[in-house]
């Protein structure tokens, strides 16, 4: 990438739509970024391809009343993201301009606020010593930003060996400010701030390795903690057709799930979801350190009316805020609503660039472009011993609902946990629609995450995990026999296999996420209620005719469930507890 | 439309295709206005000095030495309160017969509301018809379409709830609307006194297709202009969306781009957000509410248009003949309101939630047990109950002529709940069912 003082400049001389083709009379690369000169404003765009003369840029905002002729200066560098303390609790457009700066009701054209406050004076304390070796991304002294220890590191963009020459004493300092002086092999002296630079589409790599997640993630979703579990620094994404619940799912992962830093890409999704975030994040209590959830949480919003060339910065912008964090040896969890959003972005542009279409019209690089992003994911040790992780979770929002589209079929390759959401659970109201089946999680075959779930859980933990699997597994099978069959068709053994499945259907999988207590449940607690189902279903109960399990089992049910609705050991869900003991009892052989 | 002092007139037209034209011009702005031939135009693709117009009404009978006319500005409306009452064609030239009506001139299919200036829609919207009040209720700055077949009455139901809606503003915007609908929606208004308060922008079937893509724009347009300028409750009625996709994929075509699913352009999702995502509530008390209609076909809802429509609405309802009791219903199953969770139990008796779901769940028991019938097995006693309480929801809920409020809706559904079923059959957390279990059962 040249750094040149003197910039390229460029007239516009094309434009449909929001791609624009700029004559230009030097060297420009490609992803570079230029300014468009617009009446008195300046219109952000990426270049995206190069004929001789001519460079083809999308622009970030609305093309309305562009001329030829209009001038364009290019800036000499690729898409940044502004990084430093202040980024927590932000609300942040697709480009991570803060949208709370931002003045009038209206999104205005080319008004691009700072990222964050840039006099803002943080309390300093040094932490690496004058003659350390530094390299990208050590530790050079740590700020408190929202209860959160955030590291000072040295520049990502730094390469080879640099040793501490002076560091700032602890005390307050602004953000731009020196705070330590870096000298390489040779000498040269290199002057680092808490602010740093980094283009977005490039991974950061300041970390020492990057093994396999083990380590269980706890989400307080009893059908993704306990079936499929997600790991630290693990992969997975939530495919499901409109309507069945993807984005109440995400909410509820963002909410509850064990991270230090959760960060929300809400791309070319609805406005009013990321209101929804906007409204309750502040007001909501992390369950993990009692504060406020929007201290932990930093918010991406490039809604579906927002500039779809946006939409596409904006997941790169999101991971790397996510990488920043994990740097400091920080769990992060990125989420992103909905990653189809923002391959349509991408299938928009190709189609303007009349680039040959892969399948669906969608670029023929698909695949291997979500599989680079999703690998950009993972746990870490970083070059100091620590670790840091990012989980990322996606969804994908299937044309159609059809599970055999691009974007599915790519992204199934990467993501390591696939938790499908089924139409037909999500009619009858069985939320969350996570079907049991179909979903996995992979990382169950990793023998390094079995032993720490025996550890973290209970000894037989994955035992009793498989058990519940089988008794769906079963159950599905009765239902298929009882529709084929009859009722009075198939044997009361078959009855209760059925209903035996629908304890742990409405027991373990459905959770009501509206529901103060419900909603989330605790590894504790969920270890409790599986001993309790198995002891159900392991209860050999006696009936006369089949007309008789089904009420019974739903008083079994009912039971349960208003445990589930109890706030765990309190008197009313021993009550409960209690009032199951006495139903089994009536029926119990042996 | 008047033209300015010292325009340049083009005469040299060097390309004609059904929809587009282009010629060579100077010193033109992207998406500005045209006249060619005294045909509105707008300017959709410029290569160096060649430009690319889209005739909106078509180019039949353009000669290529027609006159060409660049206004200086994208398409734009007159916004005040003289919109009131008055009937638009796409252009925003009144068909009523009446004036020209004067206001502020603003661009349509503006810039996006700020994210963080919108408020949580938190207001209901109440229609007295249960399957929407009681199962999928309605918030200001809410945006749902009905999915429905051609054959059934949307257009009826919609008028409806526009009426008991409560707005301060109503804006139709008809697009390719039958003449009998258009006057159809005009008496409604007129006989229910509410003609003051309503605004329309109508393209009928009469009318060239591209036109339609003007509408939705200037329906917006002035909806937002009452919702922020005035701070008013607006409702947007938008019949049928299905056309305007239709019209996106024509001028597609015609600009020779690659179709990606059901012929429809690669970029429908964004197209369609762009109009949907106008729907707002903002901190001040003013909104604006889109209820859209978008007919499938063959009640196919995995085609493009649809399937697009769901992943950006807020929910979308559903409308089906009960052949059981030969009433139109809303349907349950399939019908969703995202935002009632905004509202149910917090704006209604905290009991609502869980009334709703238990019916519905009850109601897919029933569905059940019809499905055993047709295959011919026999019934448990529940199973019939199911059945009957089926028919009875069906009558005096889910049929779009019912017209009661909320609370008594969920008196109903309790009562139905006891004559049916026992209280573990309903299995709702226990203490609604001490407070809320009719006595005597």
């Amino acid at each position: 990438m040249k750094e040149t003082a003197q910039h390229t400049h460029g007239k516009v001389s094309g434009i449909i739509a929001n791609l624009v083709i700029v004559r230009v009379d030097g060297p420009v690369a490609q992803n570079e970024i230029c300014f468009i000169q617009h009446a008195d404003t300046q219109l952000m765009a990426e270049v995206i391809k190069i004929l001789g003369d001519k460079a083809y840029v999308q622009v970030f905002e609305s093309t309305r009343g562009l001329q030829p002729g209009m001038e364009v200066t290019f800036t000499g560098h690729l898409l940044e993201a502004t990084l430093g303390p202040g980024i927590l609790s932000k609300n942040y457009d697709g480009l991570m301009h803060d949208l709370d700066t931002m003045t009038g009701i209206f999104l205005k054209r080319g008004e691009y606020t700072l990222s964050f406050d840039m006099e803002q004076k943080w309390d300093f304390r040094p932490l690496a010593a004058v003659g350390d070796k530094i390299t990208a991304g050590s530790w050079l002294g740590e700020v408190t930003e929202n209860s959160i220890p955030h590291k000072i590191m040295a520049p990502f963009k730094l390469e080879g060996p640099y040793t501490l020459q002076s560091i700032a004493e602890p005390g307050a300092y602004g953000v731009t400010e020196t705070i330590a002086v870096l000298t390489d092999s040779r000498g040269k002296e290199t002057p680092v701030s808490m602010v740093q630079k980094w283009p977005v589409k490039k991974a950061v790599k300041a970390y020492q390795n990057k093994p396999r997640p083990f380590k269980l993630l706890e989400t307080g979703v009893r059908t993704i903690d306990t079936l499929n579990p997600i790991v630290e620094g693990g992969t997975g994404f939530i495919p499901g057709p409109f309507g069945s619940g993807k984005t109440v799912m995400q909410q509820a992962i963002s909410k509850q799930a064990e991270a230090d830093i959760v960060i929300v890409a809400a791309c070319g999704e609805r406005a009013n979801e990321v209101v929804d975030l906007f409204t309750e994040f502040p007001e909501l209590d992390d369950p993990w350190t009692g504060r406020k959830l929007m201290e932990r949480t930093t918010i991406i919003a490039n809604t579906s009316n927002m500039p779809v060339a946006a939409r596409e910065a904006s997941v790169y912008t999101a991971m790397t805020i996510a990488e920043y964090y994990r740097s400091m040896g920080l769990k992060v969890l990125l989420l992103a609503d909905s990653t189809s959003r923002w391959a349509q972005a991408l299938r928009e542009m190709s189609n303007r660039m009349e680039e040959l279409p892969g399948p669906d019209a969608f670029p023929m690089d698909l695949p291997a472009i979500i599989s680079n992003f999703y690998s950009r994911a993972g746990i870490v040790f970083l070059n100091n011993g620590q670790t840091g992780s990012i989980t990322f979770i996606g969804t994908v929002s299937p044309a159609g609902g059809n599970l055999k589209e691009p974007v599915t079929e790519s992204t199934k390759k990467v993501a390591r946990c696939f938790y499908a959401l089924s139409q037909q659970r999500a009619d009858s109201k069985r939320y969350p629609a996570i079907d049991p089946i179909d979903s996995y999680s992979k990382y169950l075959e990793y023998p390094e995450l079995l032993k720490t779930l025996n550890e973290q859980i209970a000894p037989n933990w994955a035992e009793q995990v498989i058990e519940l699997k089988n008794i769906l597994f079963r159950g599905k099978e009765a239902a298929e026999q009882i529709n084929i069959l009859g009722d009075d068709g198939v044997s009361i053994d078959t009855h209760l296999a059925f209903w035996r499945s629908e304890v742990v259907d409405a027991i373990i999988l459905q959770q009501d996420a509206f529901d103060e207590v419900d909603s989330r449940c605790p590894l504790k607690r969920q270890k409790y209620m599986v001993d309790k189902i198995l002891d159900v279903t392991d209860t050999a109960l006696a009936f006369d005719g089949y007309e008789e399990v089904n009420p019974y089992f739903k008083r079994v049910i009912s039971a349960l469930k208003q445990m589930n609705y109890s706030e765990f050991e309190t008197p009313k869900f021993k009550q409960y507890e209690e009032e199951l003991r006495q139903i089994l009892e009536e029926r119990k052989t042996g | 439309m008047d033209t300015r002092a010292f325009q340049r007139i083009y005469t040299k037209i060097e390309q004609i295709t059904k929809a587009t034209c282009t010629l060579k011009a100077t010193g033109v702005g992207y998406e500005e206005l045209a006249m060619v031939a005294g045909k509105e135009a707008q300017v959709v693709k410029i290569m160096d000095d060649q430009v690319t117009l889209q005739v909106f009404a078509g180019t039949e009978g353009i000669p290529t030495n027609a006159e060409v006319v660049f206004m200086g500005k994208a398409p734009s409306l007159k916004v005040g309160d003289a919109l009131a009452g008055r009937f638009f064609n796409a252009y925003g030239q009144p068909i009523d017969g009446g004036p020209e009506a004067d206001g502020e001139e603003r661009e349509i299919g503006g810039p996006s509301v700020n994210p963080v200036r919108r408020k949580q829609p938190s207001e209901l919207i109440t229609t007295g018809i249960a399957g929407i009040d009681l199962n999928n209720s309605l918030v200001t700055g809410q945006k749902i379409p009905f999915f429905a077949d051609p054959d059934q009455p949307y257009n009826q139901v919609m008028a409806m709830v526009a009426l008991r809606a409560k707005a301060d503003k109503i804006i139709l915007g008809g697009i390719g609307l039958t003449n009998d609908d258009y006057l159809y929606f005009k008496n409604v208004f007129e006989n229910a006194g509410a003609l003051h308060r309503i605004v329309s922008f109508v393209n009928t079937t009469e009318d060239p297709p591209v036109e339609r893509l003007l509408v939705p724009d200037m329906a917006l347009a002035a909806a937002e202009y009452f919702a922020v300028d005035k701070h008013e409750k607006v409702l947007v009625l938008l019949t049928d969306m299905t056309l305007y996709a239709d019209a996106l994929s024509i001028v597609s075509n015609r600009m020779d781009q690659i179709p990606s699913k059901d012929s429809m352009p690669g970029s429908l999702y964004s197209d369609l957000a762009k109009l949907y995502e106008k729907a707002v509530q903002f901190e001040d008390g003013g909104s604006v509410t889109i209820i859209a209609v978008t007919t499938l076909s063959g009640g196919d809802i995995t085609h493009a248009i649809p399937d697009n429509t769901g992943y950006i609405t807020e929910g979308q309802l559903f409308l089906r003949r009960d052949t059981d009791i030969g009433k139109v219903i809303i349907d349950p199953f399939r019908s969703l309101s995202r935002l009632k969770q905004l509202v149910i139990g917090k704006k209604t008796r905290a009991d609502h939630p869980q009334v709703m779901n238990a019916a519905v769940r009850l109601y897919a028991d029933a569905a059940n047990a019809r499905t055993k019938l047709e295959n011919g097995f026999d019934l448990t006693d529940y199973d019939e109950r199911t059945l009957e309480f089926a028919k009875e929801y069906s009558r005096e809920l889910l049929a779009i002529d019912v017209n009661i409020d909320t609370e008594k809706m969920l008196e109903v559904a309790w009562e139905l709940f006891a004559r049916y079923f026992s209280q573990a059959e309903v299995g709702m957390k226990q203490e609604l069912m001490d407070k809320y279990w009719p006595n005597g059962n």
